[in-house]
C-alpha cells in the first residue's frame, strides 16, 4: 500500500510536466498575438511601443526559453500577470472568482448526489419495474439534453413566463440596500436556476452509476445470507447493500473535484455568473495567455490530484483493494 | 471472413434487432442521414434567405417552426443544421477512432517503453478539462468547421486508445497470433489483419456514443459563437439567437434544442444497444 502510494506520488511529477508542456504548446502554437489584440484597440501605438510591449511580456524570446521561464515561475506558484489592461497577477484574478464557482458547485454536487443515490437505489431495488423504466428514460434524457438548452428553457419558463426568478447575475441591482435576510433571499433566487442546471447535468450519470453498483451488490452471497437469516428487506437494502454499493461512488466524488474548481464555461456565460468558467472564457476571447494557461494547468493538475484522492479513498474504504 | 460474418448475422444482428429502443435509435439516425442529404429538397425555404417582413413570427402553417430575427425560416435552418451536426459527429469521431486505434495498437502490441510513453500521454491528455481545452484551441484558430471537427477529434481519442490497448493485450496472447508469427507474417500484417478486426467491437460502441458527445460539443461551441459561423445554420447557433430573443421568441430556443436532444438520444440508445448485443453476458 505504501509502496503503491509512493509510486503514484512519484508519477505525479512527470505527468504534471507533461501537462505544462501540452498547455504551453497549445497556447503558443496559436496564431494571433496578444500584443496585436492590445494594439488593435489603439491604432496610434507605433512599432516601437509594440516591440517594447512584446519584450515586456517576454514574447520575443525563443519558445523553449519562454517555457522554462514560465515553468520556473510556476514552481513558485507564480502564474504571471494578466495581459489585460488591469495587468493584475493571474492568481489574484483566480482567487477572486474561485469562491463563486466553488460554492455554487458544492451546492450543486450535494444536491446531485443527494438525489442520485436514492434514485439509483430505487431503480436497482425495483429492477425492471415501471419505476426503473421511468428512471431509465429520465437518465437517457439527462444524457442527451444539452445543458445550455435546459438553461434557456428554465430561463424562459421561470424567468420570462412566470417571472418568478431573475435570469442572470448573482444580485439584483442595488441589493446592498437590503437587510441580511433580504440579501440571502436575493442570492438564493439568483442561484436557484444555475444550481439546478449544474446538478442536472451529472444527475443522470451518477444515478445510473449508483444503479449498476447496487445491482452488482444485490447479487452477492452476503446479501442472500442477510435475507436468509431473516432480516427485513429494509435493513438488507439500506444497511448491508447500500454501504457496499457506495464504495464506487468515492471514485466519482474524486472525479468531481476538478469540476468544482473549473466550473462550467457554458452556464456561467449564460447566467452571467462571475466565476472561473467566465474568467476562462474572457481570457480565451482576449488571448490572455497567462490566464488561460493558469486555469488550464490548475484544472489539469487538480484532476491529477483528484484521481489520486479517488484511488486512495477507494483503497482506504475497501479492504479488498487495500490488500492487493 | 466466414466466421466473422456468420457471427454478425446469427448473433449480433438478431440481438440488436430484438432491442426495440436501439432499433428506434437506428431509425432516427437513418432518418437524420436522409434529411442531411436531402435537405435542399425537403426544406420549404432557403435557410439563408432574409425576409424583413416576417421577422420573429411565431410558428404558423407557412413557417412551421417560426422565423428568426432576420425572418429566416427556422424549420429550414434546423433541417440544414442536421448536415453540420452529422458531419461534425462523423468526422470528429473518425479522427478520434483512427488516432486512438493507432495508439492503442502500438502500445498494446509492442509494449515496453513505447507502451509506457503512449499510455502516460493518454493519462496526461485525460487530465485536461476537455471543453476548456477545446475552447482554448478553437478560439485561437480561425473559425471553421474543419478546425472544429479536427479539434474535437484530437481531444477525444484517449478513450479509444485505452479500449483498443486492453483488447490487444488479450488478443496478443492468442494462439492464432502465434501461428501467424510462425508462418512469417510481418508485425504490420499481424496488427492490421489479425488483431485490429478482433479489437474493434468495443470501439464501435465508443464511437457511436462518441458521435453523440461530439454533436453536443459542436452545438455548445456554436452556441457560444465560436463554432459554426452564421449565416450557415447549425443547431447551436440558432440557439444563440434563441438566447438573445428569449423574451419574445420561444420557438427559436425550443426546436433546435429538441433536434439536438433527439439526435443525441438516438445515438446513445443505438450505442447502448450495440454494447448489449456484443456483450455475451447480457441475455435478453
Amino acid at each position: 500500500m505504501t509502496v503503491w502510494l509512493l509510486k503514484r506520488i512519484a508519477m505525479l511529477l512527470p505527468l504534471m510536466l507533461g501537462i505544462t508542456l501540452i498547455t504551453f504548446t497549445v497556447i503558443h502554437l496559436a496564431p494571433g498575438e496578444p500584443v496585436d489584440m492590445q494594439m488593435a484597440m489603439n491604432p496610434k501605438v507605433g512599432k516601437e511601443a509594440r516591440e517594447r510591449l512584446t519584450k515586456f511580456y517576454g514574447l520575443d524570446q525563443p519558445l523553449h526559453v519562454q517555457y522554462v521561464t514560465w515553468l520556473k515561475k510556476l514552481s513558485r506558484l507564480d502564474l504571471g500577470r494578466s495581459f489585460s489592461s488591469d495587468n493584475r497577477p493571474v492568481l489574484d484574478k483566480i482567487k477572486e472568482r474561485l469562491p463563486v464557482t466553488l460554492s455554487l458547485n458544492i451546492i450543486a454536487l450535494v444536491l446531485e448526489f443527494g438525489l442520485a443515490i436514492p434514485i439509483g437505489i430505487m431503480a436497482a431495488v425495483y429492477r425492471n419495474s415501471w419505476l426503473d423504466k421511468g428512471i431509465t428514460v429520465f437518465v437517457f434524457l439527462g444524457f442527451a439534453v444539452p445543458t445550455f438548452w435546459l438553461a434557456l428553457l428554465l430561463m424562459y419558463f421561470f424567468g420570462v413566463t412566470l417571472n418568478w426568478l431573475p435570469i442572470s447575475g448573482l444580485h439584483t441591482l442595488g441589493y446592498e440596500a437590503y437587510s441580511w435576510p433580504g440579501r440571502f433571499w436575493d442570492l438564493a433566487k439568483h442561484l436557484l436556476l444555475p444550481v439546478a442546471v449544474a446538478s442536472f447535468g451529472s444527475l443522470a450519470g451518477v444515478s445510473r452509476y449508483m444503479r449498476s453498483a447496487m445491482l452488482g451488490v444485490i447479487e452477492q452471497d452476503y446479501i442472500t445470507t442477510a435475507r436468509a437469516k431473516g432480516l427485513s428487506e429494509r435493513v438488507v437494502i439500506w444497511k448491508h447493500a447500500l454501504r457496499n454499493a457506495l464504495l464506487p461512488l468515492i471514485t466519482l466524488v474524486g472525479f468531481s473535484l476538478p469540476g468544482l474548481i473549473g466550473g462550467s464555461v457554458i452556464f456561467e456565460t449564460i447566467f452571467a455568473i462571475p466565476g472561473m468558467g467566465q474568467l476562462f472564457y474572457q481570457g480565451v476571447m482576449s488571448r490572455d495567455y497567462p490566464v488561460v494557461m493558469g486555469i488550464l494547468v490548475i484544472g489539469a493538475g487538480l484532476t491529477l490530484i483528484g484521481n489520486l484522492i479517488a484511488d486512495l479513498g477507494y483503497a482506504l474504504a475497501d479492504p479488498r483493494i487495500r490488500h492487493q | 471472413m466466414s466466421l466473422r460474418t456468420s457471427y454478425l448475422a446469427t448473433v449480433f444482428w438478431p440481438r440488436l434487432r430484438r432491442n426495440r429502443l436501439a432499433m428506434a435509435g437506428a431509425w432516427v439516425v437513418l432518418v437524420l442521414f436522409v434529411i442531411s442529404l436531402a435537405a435542399p429538397l425537403i426544406a420549404p425555404y432557403n435557410p439563408t434567405d432574409i425576409n424583413a417582413w416576417q421577422v420573429l413570427s411565431p410558428p404558423s402553417w407557412s413557417h412551421w417552426f417560426g422565423t428568426d430575427e432576420l425572418g429566416r425560416d427556422v424549420f429550414s435552418r434546423v433541417l440544414f443544421g442536421a448536415r453540420i451536426s452529422l458531419k461534425v459527429g462523423l468526422v470528429a469521431i473518425g479522427i478520434a477512432v483512427v488516432l486512438g486505434s493507432a495508439v492503442g495498437l502500438a502500445a498494446g502490441y509492442y509494449g515496453g517503453w513505447l507502451d509506457t510513453l503512449l499510455m502516460r500521454s493518454v493519462d496526461i491528455m485525460l487530465c485536461f478539462p476537455a471543453f476548456f481545452l477545446i475552447l482554448a484551441i478553437i478560439t485561437f484558430l480561425e473559425p471553421s468547421i474543419w478546425y472544429i471537427m479536427a479539434v474535437i477529434g484530437l481531444t477525444g481519442w484517449m478513450g479509444v486508445a485505452r479500449l483498443v490497448r486492453a483488447e490487444v493485450l488479450a488478443i496478443r496472447e492468442m494462439d492464432y497470433i502465434l501461428a501467424a508469427r510462425c508462418i512469417g507474417c510481418s508485425d504490420l500484417r499481424i496488427i492490421l489483419r489479425h488483431i485490429l478486426p478482433n479489437a474493434l467491437s468495443p470501439v464501435l460502441v465508443a464511437a457511436t456514443l462518441g458521435v453523440a458527445g461530439a454533436i453536443l460539443t459542436e452545438s455548445a461551441l456554436s452556441f457560444l459563437g465560436i463554432g459554426v459561423q452564421p449565416p450557415t445554420p447549425s443547431w447551436g447557433n440558432i440557439l444563440t439567437s434563441g438566447k438573445d430573443y428569449i423574451e419574445f421568441a420561444w420557438w427559436l430556443s425550443l426546436f433546435p434544442g429538441l433536434a439536438i436532444l433527439i439526435t443525441v438520444l438516438a445515438y446513445n440508445l443505438l450505442g447502448e444497444g450495440i454494447r448489449d448485443a456484443l456483450d455475451p453476458r447480457t441475455t435478453r
